[in-house]
């Protein structure tokens, strides 16, 4: 199943691809649910112990601060906001494909977008840490300087793994889901829930876990821990 | 031989054998991973209280080591779906 929107202006139509309606629903569930959810936070008593949604947020956002605190360290827990929109985001949008849209991931240029922006903010975040040119010394010629070239190669293929991973494996999925359906019509209705449990919800969460993982891992390499001021 | 055959059912061909050798990177990716998951075993039958640590560990390693295996697999639905060769 497939949304398309068409309108036109004048003399010009002017056509709305799926992945960004499929992306723009995605953002839409989310900020409802988030809203319903501030709220449910705001009412909850702090005295008493927490229930039902709130319990299941505190366990969230801790989970979140949790990881972010073990991997990159204790100075780098002001990145888990962002690292928690990613993840959101990109469970919801992988699981799309459960209530039989197309999920917006399994355009390559969704996950371009966000290996790039990801990796803009890398590099930010890395020259604002030590420096561009310690930043430049360590990356470009690290522990072995005459292997300068891999090196490089090393950092363009970064964002390439990073948006081709996740959609390979969302596309292959909708491709062979996608080939069942069409070919094997009604009879497909016994194998189709065990394919979807794996291609949509296993393939989905790991590579959102090896997403928001693998931006951790990097962004911690870029940064130093910041001195502690000298105290007498 | 090749009589008989447009030049454009002759790149059709020539693309469905490139796109089956390119999914033929799997092997290498399902080799890592059979290892890596070998190599859990022997961690967790050494050391069963880590067992929740050794898993994790075990799928990272794993899904990187499947991007290899998902390479070859997008050159091949390139190879057939966008037909790049196909002017």
């Amino acid at each position: 199943m497939e949304i398309i929107a068409e309108f036109s202006i004048g003399q010009n139509t002017f056509v709305i691809h799926p992945t960004v309606i499929n992306s723009m629903l995605v953002v839409a569930g989310l900020c409802i649910f988030l809203i319903i959810a501030g709220n449910q936070v705001k009412k909850a008593d702090p005295s008493q112990p927490s229930r039902g949604l709130v319990l299941f947020l505190e366990l969230l956002v801790g989970g979140l601060n949790g990881a972010v605190k073990a991997i990159m360290g204790a100075h780098n827990v002001s990145f888990a906001p962002f690292i928690g929109t990613l993840a959101l985001y990109l469970i919801t949008a992988n699981l799309l494909g459960l209530i039989g849209l197309m999920p917006p991931t399994s355009d390559y240029n969704v996950t371009l977008a966000l290996a790039l922006f990801t990796c803009v903010m890398m590099y930010y975040q890395g020259i604002k840490s030590q420096g561009a040119i310690t930043l430049f010394k360590s990356t470009v010629f690290g522990d072995f300087p005459f292997l300068f070239a891999l090196n490089i190669i090393g950092e363009l293929a970064k964002p390439i793994s990073l948006s081709v991973r996740l959609f390979g494996n969302i596309l292959s999925g909708t491709i062979i889901l996608g080939l069942i359906y069409e070919g094997a019509g009604w009879l497909s209705i016994p194998f189709t829930p065990w394919l979807h449990g794996y291609f949509d919800v296993f393939s989905g969460l790991i590579q959102t876990l090896i997403f928001a993982m693998l931006t951790m891992i990097w962004t911690e390499g870029m940064t130093v821990e910041p001195k502690a001021p000298a105290t007498n | 031989m090749f009589e008989g055959i447009s030049s454009q059912a002759y790149v059709y061909g020539m693309s469905a054998i490139a796109a089956s050798i390119a999914v033929f990177t799997g092997f290498g990716a399902a080799i890592g991973q059979g290892l890596a998951a070998g190599k859990a075993v022997e961690a967790v039958g050494r050391q069963p209280e880590a067992k929740g640590d050794i898993i994790q560990t075990m799928i990272l390693g794993q899904a990187v080591a499947e991007t290899t295996g998902i390479y070859g697999l997008v050159v091949a639905i390139i190879l057939l779906i966008v037909q790049p060769f196909n002017l």
